[in-house]
């Protein structure tokens, strides 16, 4: 593996504006499916984070928290959009705002 | 012979238990009347059994006290439930279970018919009951127990019927129920009853007992002449005896007190209820000695009363009411006599006035069943035909109250009249003999307008004498009124005032206190005794006049002193005043400043407004959780962000 010529900080600052782009998304839109998509945005800036200390350290330690990073994304996926669409066949709507009955 | 006292009184509490409880399933008026009238009756035989005794008994041990159990004890203040047999009490029982007895009979004629038979008799055995306790308690506590008790009962009987429209003669807005009555009398008694208890606090503290053995015997050595403390305390127990006793400023439930039935104003507003501040001045004969401004204000209350309330008389349409006038102003004369000093006449005419009171009222009862409920005497007249012996006893009454010799009721008054003026003044004489005067003239107005002249009736109705019943009970009041007063033949006449001599162990503390009046020579006192039957005579044969003789005279007199006429019809505007100065200021201060000023606006706004404050701060609170996920999130993320400024900042 050979080092880039891009010092580390850069990775690391575009990893940091993946994650609030991805961590606003979560927070405001109304589409359930692009919370998710915003959801997947964060986990995969942090993959970006763990692959760029591994490849600066030369520690492999980072890349295989990659995977398990990404094998959890995915169950963690799947099981969401499921939800989604059983949701979504009862209320015929993904606005976020609708579900609101998890209140007293 | 000492538990004989306590069986009277319990024979009048079985009669209201029977009645109270059971009354109303026996369904029997015959039943119920013979257990409400047989329980007094009873009562009677006892205290005539005791009196016996008494009279057999050598001087000294004519009193005694007879304890039943004791009451509370609290620390230093210890009252048992006792009563006191003496002179004086006896006097009193036989007076209200006797006279009580003949208007329970009477009254087994007069309610028959009424739904609530048996609630009225139960009603009057408690006030019997209640008042024995009142003249047989040996000490304060109980004696305010049978005060307060006769005017509960008071107020009970006055309501009897009581959802029946009553005429108030004018004031008040609209018309008025008997309950409305009852609630005046209670509620101005209450006034009274005040004075009555704060009176009982300075004595205990003054005396360290409530018991009339211990303060009486003690009163001469602790306290001195005209000290302030016993002049409050014997000021207070009058203002009680003002209310009971209606004098002034406290008499003002007594007219309206006409609307119960008509035996019940003469057992309670007449022979009975009413004395009961006399005798509780009498009783305390030694306390008042000791105060002498509060005997002057006694008297002057009382003459001063007698003859207004005289004067009221003169001009009441109503036949009660006439006679409701005329008991204050007789209770006026006790006062008086009372007030000068000679707790014995006063005590006498208590007695007199017991017998020819309650014929009155009796025989008013009759009239008024005999006319179907028909109470204004200009509607009536030529009576004396239709109703032979109420006529006769009732006019028997009217010489009696008269003061005609040798009937009872010249006997007590012109007793009173004598020492008003040898122990008082000329003056309190003047004003008693204009009194009686008046009292002559409006009785026997009453007498003419009532069974004289020609019938104002319409001529359908078919007045007729009452039952036996009824009658028999007059009969004997008239027997007592003619006789009643020669047991009190002053020594003047060649008697020997057998009254006075009995009653004079009681008083004899009281009597050594008083500074005695300058007194008089004998004839002075045949002179006014002359001046006294003149004034009796002489009314009633003006009264003759003037409604008999020349029939539109009084209504002439009336247009001429119309002012004075309508003062008199309006008595005296007293109820008007005082419904302005002290009603409606506390009906309106209660409703708009208590009520919807305080109560409201205040106490219901706090807790109404902690209730809004919450509802509030909940409603602002509750947005936290509006089930809306992001909103969760987002809180999560400030979370994240203080603790990590928290950590970055350490």
């Amino acid at each position: 593996m050979s080092i880039s010529n891009i010092p580390i900080p850069y990775y690391l600052a575009l990893s940091a504006v993946l994650f609030t782009i991805g961590m606003v998304g979560v927070l405001t839109r109304r589409n359930v499916i692009v919370v998710f998509m915003c959801i997947e945005l964060m986990l995969n800036s942090v993959n970006l984070t763990l692959v760029a200390f591994s490849a600066f350290h030369g520690n492999t330690t980072g890349q295989i928290l990659v995977f398990f990073v990404m094998a959890v994304a995915a169950a963690e996926a799947s099981v969401g959009l499921a939800i989604i669409i059983t949701l979504f066949r009862n209320s015929r709507t993904v606005n976020i705002d609708e579900f609101n009955i998890m209140k007293w | 012979m000492n538990n004989l006292i306590v069986y009277s009184v319990i024979f009048p509490l079985v009669g209201f238990l029977i009645n109270g409880i059971f009354g109303k399933r026996l369904r029997s008026e015959k039943l119920s009347g013979l257990i409400g009238s047989g329980s007094v009756g009873l009562s009677f035989a006892a205290g005539v059994i005791i009196f016996i005794g008494m009279v057999q008994m050598p001087v000294e041990n004519r009193s005694y006290a007879v304890t039943l159990f004791q009451w509370v004890v609290s620390g230093s203040f210890a009252v048992n439930a006792a009563y006191q047999v003496d002179q004086l009490s006896i006097i009193m029982m036989l007076v209200v279970t006797g006279v009580g007895f003949l208007i329970h009979v009477y009254a087994i004629g007069y309610m028959h018919g009424d739904s609530g038979f048996w609630r009225f008799f139960a009603y009057m055995n408690l006030f019997i009951f209640m008042m024995l306790n009142l003249i047989l308690a040996d000490n304060f506590l109980l004696m305010f127990l049978g005060w307060e008790g006769v005017g509960l009962c008071s107020y009970l009987l006055i309501g009897f019927w009581h959802d029946r429209k009553f005429d108030t003669g004018g004031y008040g807005k609209g018309e008025a129920t008997t309950s409305d009555a009852a609630k005046k009398a209670f509620i101005v008694n209450r006034i009274g009853d005040f004075g009555f208890m704060v009176a009982m606090f300075l004595i205990f503290r003054l005396f360290g007992s409530l018991t009339f053995g211990d303060i009486f015997s003690r009163a001469p050595a602790i306290v001195n002449s005209g000290d302030s403390t016993i002049t409050w305390i014997t000021m207070l127990l009058f203002l009680g005896a003002t209310g009971k006793s209606a004098q002034i400023p406290l008499f003002i439930w007594l007219p309206d007190a006409m609307a119960g039935p008509t035996p019940v104003s003469a057992l309670i507003h007449a022979a009975t209820m009413v004395t009961a501040g006399v005798y509780m001045v009498a009783r305390c004969s030694i306390l008042y000695a000791l105060a002498p401004l509060s005997m002057d204000i006694i008297a002057v209350v009382g003459v001063i009363t007698a003859f207004f309330a005289a004067t009221m008389g003169l001009v009441q349409n109503d036949i009660k009411k006439v006679l409701a006038y005329s008991t204050i102003s007789q209770l006026g004369y006790m006062f008086l006599g009372l007030g000068v000093g000679s707790f014995a006449a006063g005590i006498f005419h208590v007695m007199t006035h017991a017998f020819f009171k309650a014929l009155l009222f009796l025989g008013a009862g009759a009239v008024i069943h005999a006319l179907h409920d028909e109470q204004n005497i200009q509607n009536m007249g030529g009576l004396k035909r239709s109703l032979p012996i109420t006529y006769k006893t009732f006019l028997i009454a009217a010489l009696a109250i008269a003061g005609i010799p040798p009937l009872s009721g010249f006997f007590s008054k012109d007793e009173i009249l004598w020492k008003a003026f040898s122990e008082g003044s000329a003056v309190f004489w003047l004003i008693g003999w204009v009194t009686a005067g008046l009292t002559a003239f409006y009785m026997f107005r009453l007498v003419s307008l009532t069974f004289e002249g020609d019938g104002r009736w319409p001529q359908d109705r078919h007045p007729h004498e009452a039952p036996k019943i009824m009658t028999v009970p007059l009969m004997v009041l008239a027997l007592l009124s003619v006789i009643g007063g020669l047991i009190g033949i002053p020594h003047s006449l060649g008697g020997s005032n057998v009254f006075e001599q009995w009653l004079e162990p009681v008083f004899e503390r009281a009597h050594g206190e008083l500074i005695r009046g300058h007194g008089s020579s004998q004839m002075v006192e045949y002179i006014l005794m002359a001046l006294s039957v003149l004034a009796g005579v002489g009314g009633i044969i003006f009264a003759r006049r003037v409604y008999l003789h020349t029939p539109g005279l009084s209504d002439k007199i009336g247009e001429k002193f119309q002012r004075i006429y309508r003062l008199l019809w309006n008595k005296y505007y007293v109820d008007e005043v005082y419904d302005f100065t002290v009603v409606s200021p506390i009906k309106n201060g209660s409703e708009k400043l208590l009520w919807k000023g305080f109560d409201v606006n205040v106490i219901d706004g706090l807790v109404n407004g902690t209730a809004r404050l919450i509802a509030g701060t909940s409603s602002l609170m509750r947005k936290i959780q509006m089930g809306l996920v992001q909103n969760y999130a987002i809180i999560f993320v400030v979370g994240i962000i203080i603790i990590f400024a928290v950590l970055l900042t350490k």
